[in-house]
C-alpha cells in the first residue's frame, strides 16, 4: 500500500514535468500547440491525487510515505539528500494544487484562445504545477527551497506573459526580487538548521528540536528567517507589495498562482515547520498575519480594478491563515487555506470570466448590470462571495470561524487583544468591499453601454470550472474535523519547558499536555513542574473557554458580515430610480485624506522607491563609477608610472649614458684631437721648442721630485 | 593508449594547428573544419578521460595516489635540470578538462562569424587550447609554467586582433597585468628549485607531488615569513587570474574587447585557471600559511567583497558585455570564499561554483555575442522587446540568465548553496552577507533583462533574423548542460569528492 503511494506521488509530480518538457521542446507541433495534453496530463495527475487523498483519509497515521535518496555528497560526512513526503497535509494540498490547476488549465483554453505566445504560456503553467507539487512533496528544507525558487521563476514568467506592456514587466521583476528577498532569510534559517542539526529532512530537524540541539536564540533565528520566506512569498506585510502588481498576468493565472497555490506556499511551508518556531517566534507570526489580513482589507475597499480588490482580498486572507498559525490554530489555519484556495480561484475565475466577456476590461466603474448578460457566472461568483466573507453554511464560513475561534481564545489566556480584534474588523470590512465589488459589477445599470451590449455569458470550457468551484466553495467546510486530526502533536514536556521559560501558556500547551501522554513530574524542571500545576488547575476551565471562544466567534463574525453585507448594500446597490441610499463619494468627502492614503496604498510603493530602490541603483552607478575611476585608473596609473619610469630610462640613456658618457667621451677625444691637430705645424724650430720645454721640464721634475 | 590519453589531449590542438598552417589562406572554410573537428576530437577524448576516470582510485596513500595512475606519464625532458615530462590528473583537473573541452568545441561554432585572417585565428586558437589542457595536466612546476605562458600569448594576439575598436588597449593591459602574475609564480618556482638543491633533494625541484608531500619550507611551529611571501606571491599571481578585487579591472576591459568566441574561454576556461592554482598549487604547497585564522578570515572576506562588489558593479553597467564580465567576477568571488574555509562543503561548492560557472558565463557571452551581431553595440539601454523578435534566443537568454542568477534545479545555484554551507558553519556574519549577493544578483540580471528581452519592441530591431543554426548549436548544449547538471549535480561533483577530500586531508 505504502509502496504503491509513493509511486503515485511520484507519478503525480512526474507527469507534468514530462509534459513540460514535451511542451517546451515542440508545443509548435502540438495540435493547439499541447492546450489539451497539458489539461489532460493535469487531469490524471488530479485523478492520482485524489486516490492518494482517500488513502491518506483512512491511514492510521498521519506520514504516509517519507523516503529519502542521496542528491548530493557534499563530503565524506555530509549528504544532501531529496525526499519525498507524503502525509495528510501533503495529501490536501496534492488535491488544492492540481484540482486548481487542472481547472485553469480548461479555463484558459479559451481564455487565453488566439494569445501570441499560447504554447509558452501553457509551458509556464505546467513549469508552475509541476514545481509546486514537488514543493508541497518535499521531505526536506533543501528540496522545498528548490521548487519554492521554481515556482517563483513560474510566476515570474507567467507575470510577465505579456511582457510587451511595461506594467507587466516591471509587475514581473516587482515579484521575483520581492519574494526573493524573503528567500534570503529563510535560506539563511536553513543554513541555521543545516549547521547546527546536520541535516535538512524536516523530521530530523524536528527530532532536533525536540532534544534540544536547535535551541535558544539560533532556534528563534531560524523560525524569523524561514518565517521571513514565508512572508515573501503569502505576501505578509510589509513584503506584500508585489502582489497586487501580479495582477497584471492573465487572470487565470492569478487564480492559479497568486490566490490559490503559491502565494498559499508560505502558509504551508509556515504549517509545516510549526514545530520548530519557539513562542516569539509565534507571536511574531500572529502580530504580522493579524496586521496584513487587516492592513490589506483596508486598502481593498477602494480598489476600482476588479482584480486588485481581490489581490489585496488575498492578502487579507493570507493575514488570517498566518495568524491562525502564529496562535497554535494548525488545522484552522490549513483549513482556512484550503477553502480559500476553492473560493479564491472560484472569485479570480469569475473576474476572468467578466474580464473575458467585456473585451478585457478591469475597471468596475465601466461594469454594472451583468448578472442580466452573464447569469450563470453571476451565480457562481456570488457563492465565492458568500464563502469569502465567510457567509453561514459556506466553506469560507467554517475556515474563518475555526481561525477566529482559536484567536479569541488565545486572547482571552493571553492578552494581545490587537489579533482578534484584527480579525473581526476584517471580517467586516472583507464583507464590505466583497458585495462592493459584487454590486458594482453585476448589478445596477450597466455603466459603459458599449461594452455592456457586446458581454455575452461564457462557454461551458470556462463556465464549468467556476460551477465546480463554487460548488467547493459552498461544500468545502466538510473537510475541517479532518485537518484537527493532523494536527502535529508536539512533544509535551519540550512544550512546557519552552512554555515556562517565556512564561506564557497557549493552547497548543494544554493540547500537547492532555492529548498525548503526560510527562512524569521528576522529568520535569522547576520552573516547568510550576507551570504545570498552573496547567492543571487552568485545565477545568480550558474546556469551557474554548466554548466560548467557538461561540462568541461565531454569532460576532456572522454579525459583522452581515453589517458588511448592509453597508454594502446601501452604498452600492442601485435601487430602482437608479440611486444609491447613501453616496460613497459623501465618506469621500468627508475624510478625503483617508480616502487618499487609502487609494495610494499607504504610499509604501513610493517608500521603497525611495529608501530602497533609489539608494541601491546610486551605490550602483557609484561602485561602477568607482571601479573604473579609482580602481582602474590605479591599474592605469601604475600603467602610466611604467611608461614614465621607460621615458625617464630613454632620457637618461638617451642624454646622460649615451649622451653624456658614450658621445661626450667621443665628442671630447675629437674635440681633443681637434686641438692637438693645431699643433702639427711641420716647422722644425717650433718642434725643437718643444723638445727644449719639455727637457727643461722633465729636469726640473726630475731635480725636484727624485 | 591510457597513458597516450593525456599527452593527446594536450597535444592534438597542435597537431590540427600544423595541418591548418598547410592549407592555403584563401580555403577559409577548410580552416574551419579543421578547427572544428581538432576541438571536437579534443572533446571526445576529454570525455573518454573522464568515463575512464575512477575518482575511487584517488586516495592519501603516497605521493602519487592523489593522481590518476592510469593515465599518469613521466619522462625526462631536460635532464641536467631535472625538468620532467610529467602529466597527471585528479578529479579536479578532470572536471576542468571536461569543461576545457566542451567549451573549446562549442567556441569555434561562435567563430565562424569571423572574417578577418581566419587561418591565423585558428591557428592561434588552437595553440590557446593546447596551452590550456596542459595548465591542467602538467604535474612539473617547470612544465605547468611552460603552459601558463604558452597560453598567454595567443590570447595576447586574439584580443590585440580581431578584437574591438579598443583592443590594442585591452590586450597589453592583460598581457602585462597576467605577467605580473606569471613572474610571482615564477618566483616561486626559483625559490622551491633553490631550496630543494640545498636539501639535497634537487630531483625533486620541480616535481609538484613530491614538493607538496615533501613542504620544503615546513618548520614546526607554525607558519614562517618565507611561507607567507611565496603564500602570497602565488596567490596574487592566481588571483589576477581569477580575477579577484583589487586586481580585477582587466577583465572588463578584455571582456568587452575580445571577439565572442575568446570571451567563451576567457570566461569559462582561463579563469577557473586561477582557482585551479589555488587547488593545486597554493594551498597545498603552503597549507601552514593558508590554515592560519588570520589568513582565511581575510580571504573569506576578500571572497566576500568579490561577491557583493562585483554585483554592485554589475548592476551599474551599461554595457552588456561589461555587465556579465562583473558578474563574472561576483561569481568567481564565491570560490574564494568556498576553498578559503576549508572545509568540505566549501571546497566541493568552490569546485562546483567553477565548473558551473564555465557553463553559465560562457553562455552568457555567447548570448550578448549573438545580439552584438545583428545591433553592432553593447549598449543596454537601447535595446529592448528583443523577446518578441527573437523567440529562440530568447528562451535560451532565461535558461542562461537565470542558471547564473543561481536559481535552483540550474548549475549555477549548487555551487553557491554548497559554499554558503560550509562558509556558514565557518562564520555566519560573513555567509548573511554573502546571502545579500543572491539578491543583488536577481536584481541585475533581472533588472537586465527587462531591458533587453521584455518591453515593446523597438523599430530598429524589426528584421534581426532569430539564432541561427551555429548559434543554436553552441548555445543549446550548454543550456542542456545548465539544466541536466543542475539536476543531477552528483555527476559533477562525484568526478572530483575524492580529489577534494585529498585537498582537504593537507590542512
Amino acid at each position: 500500500m505504502l509502496n504503491e503511494i509513493e509511486l503515485l506521488a511520484q507519478i503525480i509530480f512526474l507527469l507534468p514535468v514530462a509534459a513540460f518538457t514535451v511542451l517546451a521542446l515542440c508545443h509548435h507541433r502540438l495540435p493547439g500547440h499541447g492546450d489539451l495534453t497539458a489539461t489532460s496530463v493535469l487531469g490524471t495527475s488530479l485523478v492520482l491525487s485524489v486516490a492518494v487523498f482517500l488513502a491518506a483519509l483512512h491511514a492510521p497515521d498521519n506520514i504516509l510515505v517519507n523516503i529519502s535518496f542521496p542528491w548530493l555528497a557534499a563530503g565524506e560526512a555530509s549528504i544532501l539528500s531529496g525526499g519525498i513526503l507524503v502525509d495528510k497535509l501533503t495529501a490536501v494540498m496534492l488535491v488544492v494544487v492540481t484540482l486548481v490547476s487542472f481547472l485553469v488549465h480548461l479555463f484558459s483554453v479559451k481564455y487565453m484562445e488566439g494569445d501570441a505566445r499560447y504554447g509558452r504560456y501553457y509551458c509556464g503553467l505546467l513549469l508552475f504545477t509541476a514545481s509546486m507539487l514537488g514543493l508541497v512533496l518535499a521531505n526536506n528544507m533543501l528540496y522545498l527551497f528548490i521548487f519554492w525558487e521554481l515556482v517563483g521563476l513560474s510566476s515570474y514568467v507567467l507575470i510577465g506573459h505579456w511582457f510587451e506592456k511595461k506594467c507587466a514587466a516591471d509587475a514581473a521583476i516587482k515579484a521575483f526580487i520581492t519574494t526573493r528577498i524573503g528567500d534570503i532569510g529563510m535560506l539563511i534559517g536553513i543554513l541555521i538548521c543545516y549547521v547546527e542539526t546536520g541535516s535538512l529532512e524536516f523530521s530530523e530537524i524536528f527530532a532536533a528540536v525536540h532534544t534540544g540541539v536547535l535551541t535558544g536564540s539560533l532556534r528563534t533565528l531560524a523560525g524569523l528567517g524561514i518565517f521571513f520566506g514565508a512572508m515573501g512569498k503569502s505576501a505578509q506585510f510589509p513584503l506584500h507589495v508585489w502582489l497586487p502588481d501580479a495582477m497584471e498576468g492573465p487572470t487565470p493565472v492569478s487564480a492559479l498562482i497568486h490566490a490559490a497555490t503559491m502565494v498559499a506556499a508560505g502558509v504551508y511551508l509556515t504549517g509545516r515547520m510549526l514545530p520548530i518556531f519557539d513562542s516569539p517566534t509565534l507571536l511574531a507570526i500572529a502580530y504580522v498575519g493579524g496586521f496584513t489580513a487587516l492592513f490589506a482589507a483596508t486598502i481593498a475597499l477602494v480598489q476600482d480594478d476588479i482584480k486588485k480588490v481581490l489581490a489585496y482580498s488575498t492578502v487579507s486572507q493570507l493575514g488570517y491563515m498566518t495568524l491562525a498559525l502564529g496562535v497554535g490554530g494548525y488545522a484552522a489555519g490549513l483549513f482556512h487555506l484550503t477553502t480559500h484556495a476553492f473560493f479564491k480561484a472560484g472569485l479570480f475565475l469569475g473576474a476572468g470570466a467578466v474580464i473575458y466577456a467585456m473585451h478585457h476590461e478591469q475597471s468596475m466603474s465601466k461594469y454594472g448590470g451583468l448578472w442580466r448578460k452573464m447569469p450563470k457566472t453571476t451565480a457562481c461568483y456570488l457563492l465565492s462571495t458568500l464563502a469569502l466573507i465567510g457567509f453561514p453554511g459556506f466553506s469560507g464560513f467554517w475556515s474563518k470561524d475555526a481561525i477566529l475561534a482559536d484567536v479569541l481564545e488565545f486572547s482571552l489566556e493571553r492578552g494581545h487583544y490587537f489579533l482578534p480584534l484584527a480579525g473581526f474588523v476584517t471580517v467586516m470590512l472583507t464583507a464590505f468591499y466583497m458585495f462592493r465589488q459584487f454590486f458594482l459589477t453585476f448589478t445596477g445599470e450597466p455603466r459603459s453601454k458599449h461594452a455592456y451590449e457586446q458581454a455575452h455569458d461564457v462557454p461551458w470550457q470556462m463556465l464549468g470550472p467556476l460551477v465546480i468551484l463554487a460548488i467547493l466553495s459552498l461544500t468545502g467546510g466538510g473537510f475541517g474535523h479532518w485537518f484537527e486530526e493532523m494536527n502535529p502533536k508536539r512533544n509535551a514536556l519540550e512544550q512546557i519547558q519552552d512554555f515556562a521559560r517565556a512564561g506564557v501558556q497557549t493552547p497548543l500547551v494544554q493540547e500537547a499536555r492532555f492529548k498525548s501522554a503526560a510527562p512524569r513530574a521528576k522529568d520535569l524542571t522547576p520552573a516547568a513542574r510550576k507551570t504545570e500545576r498552573v496547567l492543571t488547575k487552568h485545565a477545568e476551565s480550558s474546556g469551557e473557554l474554548r466554548h466560548f471562544a467557538h461561540q462568541t466567534a461565531m454569532i460576532l463574525s456572522t454579525a459583522l458580515a452581515l453589517a458588511g453585507m448592509a453597508l454594502a448594500w446601501l452604498m452600492y446597490f442601485q435601487r430602482k430610480t437608479g440611486k444609491v441610499a447613501f453616496e460613497p463619494g459623501r465618506l469621500v468627502e468627508w475624510c478625503p485624506n483617508i480616502h487618499r492614503v487609502l487609494l495610494h496604498k499607504y504610499y509604501l510603493d513610493e517608500l521603497y522607491r525611495t529608501l530602497f530602490i533609489l539608494p541601491l541603483r546610486r551605490l550602483s552607478s557609484f561602485s561602477a563609477l568607482f571601479d573604473r575611476g579609482v580602481i582602474d585608473s590605479l591599474v592605469n596609473a601604475f600603467g602610466y608610472a611604467g611608461r614614465i619610469g621607460a621615458l625617464a630610462a630613454e632620457a637618461l640613456d638617451r642624454l646622460v649614458v649615451d649622451g653624456l658618457l658614450v658621445l661626450g667621451l667621443a665628442r671630447a677625444s675629437s674635440a681633443c684631437g681637434e686641438r692637438c691637430r693645431a699643433l702639427q705645424t711641420g716647422y722644425i724650430r717650433q718642434y725643437l721648442l718643444f723638445t727644449l720645454v719639455a727637457v727643461v721640464f722633465l729636469s726640473v721634475v726630475l731635480v725636484y721630485l727624485l | 593508449m591510457s597513458k597516450l590519453l593525456l599527452s593527446l589531449i594536450t597535444f592534438l590542438p597542435l597537431g590540427g594547428m600544423v595541418i591548418l598552417l598547410c592549407i592555403p589562406g584563401r580555403f577559409s572554410a577548410i580552416h574551419r573544419a579543421v578547427a572544428v573537428v581538432t576541438t571536437g576530437l579534443v572533446f571526445l577524448l576529454t570525455l573518454v578521460l573522464a568515463a575512464r576516470f575512477d575518482p575511487s582510485q584517488i586516495t592519501t596513500a603516497s605521493v602519487y595516489s592523489a593522481y590518476d595512475a592510469a593515465t599518469f606519464v613521466e619522462c625526462a625532458w631536460i635532464k641536467s635540470f631535472h625538468i620532467y615530462y610529467r602529466l597527471g590528473v585528479d578529479g579536479l583537473s578532470v572536471a576542468l578538462i571536461v569543461l576545457t573541452g566542451l567549451l573549446s568545441f562549442l567556441a569555434t561554432f561562435t567563430a565562424f562569424s569571423i572574417t578577418k585572417q581566419v587561418k591565423a585565428f585558428f591557428a592561434l586558437y588552437l595553440i590557446l587550447v593546447t596551452g590550456m589542457m596542459g595548465v591542467f595536466t602538467a604535474l612539473d612546476f617547470f612544465l605547468f609554467y611552460v603552459f601558463w605562458e604558452l597560453m598567454l600569448l595567443p590570447m595576447y594576439f586574439l584580443i590585440g586582433i580581431w578584437g574591438g575598436e579598443n583592443r590594442a588597449y585591452a590586450a597589453i593591459k592583460f598581457f602585462i597585468y597576467t605577467l605580473l602574475g606569471s613572474v610571482l609564480i615564477l618566483l616561486v618556482i626559483l625559490a622551491y628549485y633553490v631550496k630543494m638543491k640545498s636539501i639535497g633533494v634537487p630531483e625533486y625541484a620541480f616535481n609538484i607531488p613530491e614538493l607538496i608531500a615533501r613542504r620544503p619550507f615546513a618548520y614546526p611551529g607554525g607558519a614562517t615569513l618565507m611561507q607567507h611571501l611565496l603564500f602570497w606571491c602565488l596567490f596574487i599571481g592566481f588571483a589576477i587570474k581569477v580575477p579577484s578585487f583589487p586586481f580585477h579591472t582587466w577583465l572588463p576591459d578584455a571582456h568587452v574587447e575580445a571577439p565572442t568566441a575568446i570571451s567563451v574561454i576567457l570566461a569559462g576556461v582561463l579563469l577557473k585557471m586561477g582557482g585551479y592554482g589555488i587547488l593545486r598549487l597554493n594551498y597545498p604547497l603552503l597549507p601552514e600559511v593558508a590554515g592560519t585564522d588570520s589568513v582565511m578570515y581575510f580571504l573569506a572576506v576578500l571572497g566576500l567583497v568579490n561577491i557583493i562588489y562585483g554585483a554592485f558593479c554589475a548592476l551599474g553597467q551599461k554595457d552588456f558585455k561589461r555587465l556579465v564580465a562583473y558578474s563574472s567576477i561576483s561569481h568567481m568571488g564565491y570560490v574564494i570564499l568556498g576553498i578559503a574555509v576549508l572545509n568540505s562543503e566549501g571546497v566541493n561548492g568552490a569546485i562546483f561554483q567553477m565548473f558551473a560557472h564555465g557553463i553559465s558565463s560562457a553562455m552568457m557571452f555567447m548570448l550578448v555575442g549573438v545580439i552584438y551581431e545583428r545591433a553592432h553595440h553593447r549598449e543596454i539601454a537601447r535595446f529592448g522587446g528583443l523577446g518578441v523578435q527573437m523567440p529562440n534566443y530568447f528562451a535560451l537568454a532565461i535558461v542562461g540568465f537565470f542558471a547564473s542568477l543561481g536559481l535552483p534545479a540550474m548549475v549555477g545555484f549548487v555551487g553557491e548553496v554548497l559554499v554558503l554551507l560550509g562558509s556558514f558553519d565557518y562564520s555566519r556574519a560573513i555567509t548573511a552577507c554573502a546571502t545579500l549577493g543572491m539578491l543583488l544578483t536577481a536584481a541585475y540580471i533581472l533588472w537586465t533583462m527587462q531591458r533587453v528581452f521584455l518591453g515593446t519592441p523597438k523599430p530598429e530591431h524589426q528584421g534581426f533574423p532569430d539564432c541561427s543554426a551555429w548559434e543554436l548549436i553552441s548555445l543549446v548544449p550548454l543550456a542542456v548542460c545548465a539544466i541536466v547538471f543542475g539536476i543531477l549535480p552528483g555527476c559533477v561533483l562525484e568526478i572530483y569528492r575524492t580529489s577534494s577530500a585529498v585537498f582537504l586531508s593537507y590542512f
